[in-house]
């Protein structure tokens, strides 16, 4: 490792390297050799290997009921309080598969070079391919469990094309298929834990991983968690031979993003501070089609399915004087359909990265429109004035219903009439906790799926295929790589009084009574809120080297203030809304800052991460291959300390590099 | 250790909700066919005292000498008797349930379609057990007059609904058994599980409201009939 | 818009609660309940007073977690969740009364958050299909006639967030039950399991002191997702079918 502070801000370490994935020639071989050559564990010792899943999201809920299945002894987390409402519920869209029932050329292959093309060529490889692999299996499984996709007439599934791909494959259950498939796989849970294999702990937040070193020469393991009930606000100690972390995306960070008021980084933060290296922290993916905020009350921003840019075009005014106008009176020679001008081959279908980025321009430009936030019109329009009179009302009524529907109860407008006005906002994080092939962490013992890792989606994510990962993850991935690891266990009996575990807890009370003894002025909102504003102009759509660096110093300054003016109310002991949300928006004031410098490090423009400083002469993303080609995962360098960078190398054997265009 | 997925609540043998009201829907299916003969036999008045009389005879001698004098009445009224029995004992459990069920009440609450059922179903159905205690003692053990006590049941019929009180009980008491007829139709349908679709719901919701106004209608021509004097 | 809200506040599930009355001024109309009560929170926590604890999660009417009794009605006067409900929908100067959902099979928590437990543990008695990881034939092994897969849909969008019961006079959690029932019985994946889904299920329900459906219709009305009362006939018709689980 240098010593060296690079920038002021980072050190860089080592190079790291996945080691798990086999070392095969053929890729299509290499999950196969995997599963063969993960050893096996006995069913009888099953019962005695004890296995803990915080999150139960498709990730987490699918293992806890494969693992549960199995006959391992699994107690499983979630902070709602039911299993069935974690995030994933949201999604809307779809899920992708390369079952090729159209007939129309797919094929795992085409799915794997998809999935990298479409990720900017940053994610690896082999994980990429294996995901195409498994995705097949998952669509047999959901449908075995119930889940009721949509289907034609002849009573076989149906498809359809997401995300600008030009293949049909994706499968979805109305605008619900995130529900529907969380829903089968919490039903799977449900059924485990009516079985007694699966202890649920609903209402459970867990603050710490345990890290501990048993002295049997193998170095320190993840060997439990501490959580908090918050019911009781008691703080518990679990322990367990192997921790998986299925805690979702990290998109809180920005205040304003289209994920749960609960979701947050602190579960892979804290292990992050444990050891676990960070990938990519800076990746993160807007989506296009959101709708605006209307004002300074906003708690969150509501997605609309992408499948409106189907039929739905994306204009603002060409004169910046006609922003206030009734758009039906803005006359269409006046109008500039930006995308179909940019991007005449695409349109409005460019990928999200795209379409997003555009938009931003347009009301920078002073373009945008509908009511101004902080002096600034942010939407653009979305109207389907011609689909209504090409396909007619009906029609679109039966296609987008439910969407129109949403939309009008949340602004109060018809979007029959008027056209809807969208904006972009923050969705997904394609960072995460960096795991290697059998998605494990650089903490043995502490295993990392579903969103909450960094490992298949490159710089950016393609549609529909978010929920193909988790369930990938959960059901068919983790299950055969958790054996190899479990295999070596039970793992030297752990006491509740071993210093490791004890100090653990420790430091979870303290930092609980630190938050309710501040007693400040400021609410913990106002801070995310801030820290949000922070994020979304510095670290946003478009970053800059000059306003992450400035943005690194207000997030300091954020923090200090946050630790010494916060107020949090009431008392630790039961439940506590203020103090739950102190202790992520903690963390996210630390995160915040690593993501900023990521971004920063980060000199080229790839994915969801657009560095202005890196662009074509017409204003195109430019990569460069040459020097960034790798993940950052980064080590925690201490409070105070500067993290370390370590490099994975990305290795294009399979697929060519190219430049992606959409023009 | 503490969680906060709570355990079920004692596994307490309780008999399902499902079947008691299955009990219900079936005891109240029997009381409205009863309802429908009995209605046919009171609309007999109207084709005279003697067409009446005969008819109050010929159902206490039916299936003479293979039945005892009464015998039909007896299995009816057994039948009655026990089906009454059984649906008086499930709604009070299933109503004991539903309060245990909200022990804490609503500060506030929505006026709306609970607020009927209640009064329908629940204490309209104790108004026409009160009812059919009087009606028994009226016509059937004779404790009650309603004008002057006579041999022939058409005499005591006719001389009873003559006096506008003695319509006015009947006529109240048909204004709960309506109400109740028009829910609990629809309820016994939706129990018996023939609601399975949106088109079947307003199949149900017709049925019951034509039902109950046969059964309505039919129950009041005599007692107005004879008011108004259409009936000597 | 300035508004009076009575609203329930319970410290814990062994104290008795009662109603309070707040003043809030400011209000936008194109905010949401949820975040009207954001803002009075934020307003508390200036003064010094504890917020008032309620639940929500995706605020975009999908989780099911968010749900509190507005006015006597279940979700408040739209047909839809508490968290997609908007201020549009109130006048100025309204007095709004929010109360916790109120069954005893879900226990106040604290304030207006109540424990829905018993809800997953009727899942957990056999709301599922029994398909072990990797053992699943082809998903086209099976077609699934159009208006069966359209029916099951249906009950599928069920979002478990409890208002049914909330509503019901009855304190029944029959439609939720019957959405399920219904669901997974539309499906020729779900008949193995079917007879003895219905009867685990039902029995759990009353196990949990759920009150009996007499048919009143409330659920149905308060349901966000329009969820039919024709699942709870169905229910019922599968119960006979299973001989009442005996
Ligand atoms: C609005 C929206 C629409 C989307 N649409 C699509 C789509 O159409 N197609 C697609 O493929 N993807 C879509 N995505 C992305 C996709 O839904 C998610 O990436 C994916 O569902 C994440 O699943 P997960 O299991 O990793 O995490 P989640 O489902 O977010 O689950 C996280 C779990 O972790 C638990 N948890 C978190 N922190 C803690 C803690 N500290 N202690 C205890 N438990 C904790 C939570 O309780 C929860 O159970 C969408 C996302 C959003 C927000
Ligand atoms: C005499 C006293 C009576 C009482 C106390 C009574 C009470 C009730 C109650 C409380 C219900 C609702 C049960 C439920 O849905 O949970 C009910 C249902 C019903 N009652 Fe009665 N009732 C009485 C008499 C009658 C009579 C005389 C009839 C016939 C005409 C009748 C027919 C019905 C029917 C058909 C139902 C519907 C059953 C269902 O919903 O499944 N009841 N009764
Ligand atoms: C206007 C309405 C009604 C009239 C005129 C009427 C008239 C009579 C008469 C005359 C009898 C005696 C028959 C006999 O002893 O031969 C009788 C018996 C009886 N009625 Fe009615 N009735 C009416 C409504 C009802 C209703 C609504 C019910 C039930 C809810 C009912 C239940 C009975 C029963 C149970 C008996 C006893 C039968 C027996 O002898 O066992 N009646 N009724
Ligand atoms: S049936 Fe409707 S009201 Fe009941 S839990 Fe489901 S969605 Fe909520
Ligand atoms: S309101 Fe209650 S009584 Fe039945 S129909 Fe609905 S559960
Ligand atoms: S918060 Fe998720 S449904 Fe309301």
């Amino acid at each position: 490792m240098t010593d060296m502070l690079i920038d002021g801000l980072y050190r860089e370490g080592e190079p790291i390297a996945d080691t798990k994935a086999p070392d095969v020639a053929d890729i299509s071989q290499m999950w196969t050799e995997r599963k063969f050559d993960a050893a096996l564990v006995n069913p009888a010792n099953r019962r005695k290997l004890d296995v803990i899943i915080v999150g139960t999201g498709l990730a987490g809920a699918a293992a806890g009921a494969t693992l549960g299945e199995a006959g391992y002894n699994v107690k499983s987390f979630c902070y709602q309080d039911s299993p069935r409402r974690a995030h994933s519920i949201a999604a809307q869209g779809g899920i992708n598969a390369a079952k090729n029932y159209k007939g129309d050329g797919d094929s795992i292959h085409r799915l794997f070079y998809d999935t990298v093309k479409g990720g900017d060529y940053r994610s690896r490889e082999s994980n990429v391919y294996r995901l195409a692999e498994v995705s097949a299996d998952i669509i047999d499984q959901c449908v075995a469990q119930g889940v009721p996709f949509a289907r034609e007439y002849g009573g076989l599934l149906d498809n359809r094309s997401f995300g600008g791909v030009q293949v049909s494959r994706t499968f979805y259950a109305r605008g619900q298929t995130g529900q529907q498939l969380l829903i089968g796989a919490y039903q799977a849970l449900e059924r485990q834990v009516g079985a007694g294999t699966v202890q649920m702990y609903s209402r459970h937040e867990m603050l710490e991983v345990i890290v501990v070193d048993d002295g049997d020469g193998q170095g320190p393991r993840a060997r439990g968690i501490i959580a908090r009930d918050l019911v009781t606000g008691e703080i518990e100690t679990h322990l367990a031979d192997v921790v998986v972390l299925a805690t979702g995306g990290y998109g809180n960070v920005f205040f304003l993003s289209t994920n749960a008021m609960g979701s947050n980084v602190t579960a892979a933060w804290r292990a992050h501070r444990k050891g676990a290296y960070f990938g990519n922290p800076c990746y993160t993916q807007i989506h296009p089609t959101c709708i605006p905020q209307t004002g300074e009350h906003q708690s969150k921003l509501t997605l609309m399915s992408e499948s409106l840019r189907n039929d739905g075009r994306i204009w603002v005014p060409k004169r910046a004087e006609d922003c206030e106008k009734d758009p039906r009176q803005i006359a269409e020679e006046d109008r500039d359909y930006y995308l179909e001008r940019i991007y005449p081959g695409f349109g409005n279908l460019v990928p999200r990265d795209i379409a997003s980025r555009q938009a931003k321009n347009m009301c920078d430009e002073g373009r945008g429109v509908g009511p101004a936030v902080d002096g600034v019109r942010r939407g653009v329009y979305l109207d389907f004035a011609d689909a209504i009179s090409r396909l007619g009302e009906d029609a679109v009524r039966s296609k987008y219903g439910n969407l129109f529907d949403m939309y009008e109860r949340i602004t109060g407008e018809n979007p029959y009439q008027v056209p809807m006005r969208i904006y972009p906002a923050v969705h997904y994080t394609m960072g995460g906790l960096w795991v290697d092939y059998d998605l494990q962490s650089t903490i043995p013992g502490l295993f990392v799926t579903g969103e909450a890792n960094f490992s298949d989606h490159g710089a950016n994510r393609l549609g529909a295929s978010a929920l193909m990962q988790g369930l990938a993850d959960g059901y068919f991935v983790l299950p055969n790589t958790i054996r190899d690891y479990l295999a070596k266990g039970p793992y030297p009996k752990l006491d509740e009084s071993h210093p490791a575990v004890v100090e653990a807890q420790r430091s979870v009370q303290d930092r609980v009574e630190r938050l309710v003894s501040v007693n400040g002025t400021r609410s913990v909102d106002s801070y995310h809120r801030e820290l949000g504003k922070i994020m979304w102009e510095k670290c946003g759509m478009e970053r800059t080297d000059a306003g992450l660096r400035e943005a690194i110093e207000e997030i300091r300054a954020l923090r200090q203030d946050f630790w010494t003016n916060v107020r949090v109310l009431g008392t630790p002991e039961g439940l506590n809304q203020s103090l739950e949300r102190a202790g992520r928006v903690a963390d996210f004031l630390e995160l915040g800052e690593l993501m900023c410098i990521d971004a920063l490090h980060r000199r080229e423009s790839c994915g969801g991460h657009f560095r202005a400083e890196s662009q074509t002469e017409d204003g195109e993303a430019l990569r460069d291959d040459d020097e960034f080609a790798y993940v950052a995962a980064w080590e925690w360098g201490g409070d105070g300390g500067a993290p370390v960078l370590h490099k994975e190398d990305l290795v294009y054997e399979h697929i060519e590099l190219k430049q992606r265009s959409y023009k | 250790m503490a969680t906060s997925t709570l355990p079920a609540r004692g596994d307490r043998k309780v008999s399902s909700s499902i079947l008691l009201k299955t009990i219900m829907a079936a005891s109240g299916l029997f009381f409205i066919g009863y309802l429908l003969l009995h209605m046919y036999g009171n609309l007999m008045i109207l084709s005279g005292r003697e067409a009446f009389d005969e008819y109050a005879h010929h159902i206490r001698t039916f299936g003479e000498p293979m039945l005892p004098e009464k015998g039909l009445l007896w299995v009816l009224r057994i039948g009655l008797l026990a089906a009454l029995v059984a649906h008086v004992w499930s709604g009070m459990a299933l109503w004991r349930r539903a309060r245990g069920a909200r022990s804490v009440r609503y500060v506030k609450k929505r006026a709306g379609y609970g607020n009927f059922y209640a009064a329908a179903m629940r204490w309209g159905g104790l108004a026409l057990l009160a009812f059919v205690a009087f009606h028994l003692m009226h016509f059937t053990w004779q404790t009650v007059t309603i004008g002057e006590a006579h041999a022939s049941p058409a005499a005591r019929v006719i001389d009873s609904f003559s006096h506008w009180w003695g319509v006015g009980i009947y006529a109240l008491a048909m204004f709960f058994l309506g109400m109740h007829l028009l829910h609990g139709i629809w309820g016994a349908a939706m129990t018996l599980g023939l609601n399975t679709s949106l088109r079947r719901a307003e199949q149900i919701r017709l049925t019951s409201i034509v039902i109950t106004t046969i059964i309505v209608v039919g129950f009041l021509i005599p007692p107005f009939a004879i008011l108004f004097g259409l009936v000597d | 818009m300035k508004l009076a809200l009575s609203i329930w506040r319970q410290d814990n599930p062994k104290v008795p609660g009662r109603m309070v009355r707040y003043d809030i001024d400011g209000v936008s109309e194109d905010s949401s309940f949820l975040e009207m009560l954001d803002l009075l929170n934020e307003q508390l926590t200036e003064k010094g007073e504890e917020p008032v604890a309620f639940d929500s999660d995706c605020r975009e009417g999908i989780c099911g977690t968010c749900g509190v009794v507005i006015n006597g009605e279940a979700h408040g006067p739209e047909r839809t969740t508490t968290c997609q409900l908007h201020m549009r929908s109130f006048k100025d100067g309204d007095e709004i009364v929010i109360e916790p959902w109120r069954a005893d099979p879900f226990p106040v928590i604290k304030d207006l958050v109540v424990d829905r437990s018993a809800f997953d543990r009727i899942i957990a008695a056999g709301g599922f299909i029994s398909a072990n990881t990797g053992s699943a034939p082809d998903a086209h092994a099976t077609p699934v006639p159009k208006e069966h897969a359209d029916r099951a849909f249906m009950a599928a969008e069920c979002i478990g967030c409890g208002a049914c019961v909330a509503a019901c006079p009855n304190g029944s959690g029959s439609l939720f039950m019957g959405a399920k029932i219904t669901h997974l019985g539309e499906l020729p994946q779900g008949q193995p399991e079917r007879d003895a889904r219905v009867a685990a299920m039902t029995h759990q329900h009353d196990a949990e002191g759920f009150g009996g459906c007499t048919n009143l219709g409330e659920c149905t009305r308060a349901c966000p997702k329009g969820i039919p009362l024709n699942v709870i006939s169905q229910m019922n018709a599968d119960l006979r079918h299973a001989g009442y689980g005996r």
